[in-house]
């Protein structure tokens, strides 16, 4: 380790990065083992989930009646959604690492790398917000 | 025949050991694999709990190789998976680029403390990858499973070419910084433990690098699966950066790149836990396993054997895709 060479910017994403990870992975593990152990009910059953898991990601919708964008934040009480909720987060997490680093960038006027992390932002927030849908 | 030669042959053979019989392990499993298309009892035969556990135990192994060998999970994972176990392509892209996320964040925040992943270099990288993995992930959805899995197959089987051909500098002969890259400051320092001492770096070929980075985003979201197959010969053999760099800021690129074009699987359904979290799970426990063995295991050795499992992971795909091997 040598941290006199490491910006303070990439300390700071680094430490959220390790925050956002740890937290998304125990999200994942304690819902998925609630979900598979029965303690929370699932939307579709278990044992009927390998007549469904050969179909096209559309059909499967369709014939399960399960939501697409961030529908299913309103099924989080079924097992199989719930366990989506560490997915996003682990997906999401790297939007607080951006953001954080920003002012760092902005108190040293590198107005580049402020930009930068800006559009990064907009591009992650843009491919979260479910607006681009396309499918089979 | 004096003792400490004796000690240094004991070792030797030691090790030799252990190479036959992580080898055989490995080899065993993935011959298995090469027969389970016929051998497989049928989706309906098998209860959810079999596949999900021959899933953990599939990525587990997947994990072990991965890290010796130098590729991503995710770059074995959606052949391997895609073309021996009965999910749809579209879960298993879904599941894919979960893998590859998941390795990622691990990996990214000590990679970032220790100088190895450099974030003014990687940043640029990430933004256009990250934009073009979007576009590719929902061409991907639109798309017919045939196609992709015939262009997944071409594409492993490229992917085959470049990591038997492709040469590695660990420390590249770069000259003078480009405009981009000089105005970027997209330079660092890192202490290289194996040496003991600070390396200084800088890039050149910025230019021509985002444009890749453009095409490999694109690749990463259409397939799901992890680029770093990509990311480490452009920022290593064209840009400059030093192999450490190289493969440290690829893995952090992947957090951006993969967690984009992750949100537009989720948004489409494309993910279902029961394949994603066995998956991650397994890949990481294997990883850390995988991590620990490289001391142990010779490289090359298992870079040969996985180069060959893609070889035929990719003649399957192509093969599924075709409708020669259903």
């Amino acid at each position: 380790m040598n941290d006199e060479h490491i910006s303070v910017e990439q300390q700071r994403y680094a430490n959220w990065l390790s925050r956002g990870a740890r937290s998304g992975l125990l999200i994942l593990i304690v819902s998925f083992l609630s979900y598979v152990f029965g303690l929370i009910p699932a939307h579709i059953p278990l044992e009927q989930l390998p007549a469904v898991w050969n179909l096209p990601a559309g059909e499967y919708l369709k014939l399960t009646g399960s939501p697409t964008g961030w529908g299913w934040l309103r099924m989080l009480g079924f097992g199989d959604f719930a366990s989506l909720l560490g997915i996003a987060w682990l997906s999401g997490c790297s939007l607080l690492c951006l953001a954080v680093v920003m002012p760092v960038y902005a108190g040293r006027k590198d107005w580049v790398f402020v930009g930068l992390c800006v559009v990064a932002l907009l591009v992650q927030i843009l491919a979260a917000s479910g607006i681009l849908t396309v499918g089979h | 025949m004096p003792s400490g030669v004796f000690v240094r042959l004991q070792h030797a053979g030691g090790m030799l050991k252990a190479h036959v019989v992580f080898l055989s392990l490995g080899l065993t499993l993935f011959a298995a694999g090469a027969y389970a298309a016929d051998a497989l009892p049928t989706a309906a035969s098998m209860p959810w709990w079999g596949w999900a556990l021959a899933l953990f135990v599939t990525c587990f192994f997947l994990g072990i190789v991965a890290v010796p060998s130098g590729v991503g999970g995710g770059v074995l994972f959606v052949p391997i998976v895609g073309g021996f176990f009965p999910f749809h392509l579209d879960f298993v892209r879904g599941a894919g680029l979960l893998v590859a996320l998941a390795s990622a964040l691990a990996a990214g925040p000590s990679l970032l403390r220790g100088g190895l992943a450099n974030l003014r270099l990687a940043l640029p990288m990430a933004v256009l990858a990250s934009a073009s993995s979007i576009a590719g992930a929902m061409i991907g959805l639109a798309i017919p499973a045939a196609i992709i899995q015939i262009a997944l197959g071409l594409t492993i089987l490229g992917i085959v070419t470049l990591m038997s051909m492709a040469k590695k500098s660990e420390f590249p002969d770069v000259g003078a910084p480009d405009k981009l890259s000089a105005a970027l400051a997209m330079n660092g320092i890192y202490h290289d433990a194996a040496r003991n001492e600070k390396i200084s770096w800088h890039v050149h070929r910025t230019p021509l690098g985002l444009l890749l980075f453009v095409g490999i985003g694109f690749l990463a979201g259409l397939f799901g699966m992890g680029a770093g197959w990509a990311n480490v010969p452009v920022l290593n053999l064209l840009m400059g950066a030093p192999l450490k760099v190289s493969a440290g800021t690829s893995s952090f690129i992947l957090t951006l790149v993969d967690s984009s074009a992750a949100w537009i699987y989720l948004n489409k359904g494309a993910v279902l836990a029961i394949i994603a979290v066995p998956s991650v799970i397994g890949m990481m426990l294997g990883a850390t396993i995988g991590a620990r063995l490289l001391h142990v295991l010779k490289a090359s050795v298992v870079r040969k054997m996985v180069i060959s499992l893609l070889l035929f992971a990719g003649l399957r795909a192509l093969l599924k895709g075709l409708g020669i091997w259903p």
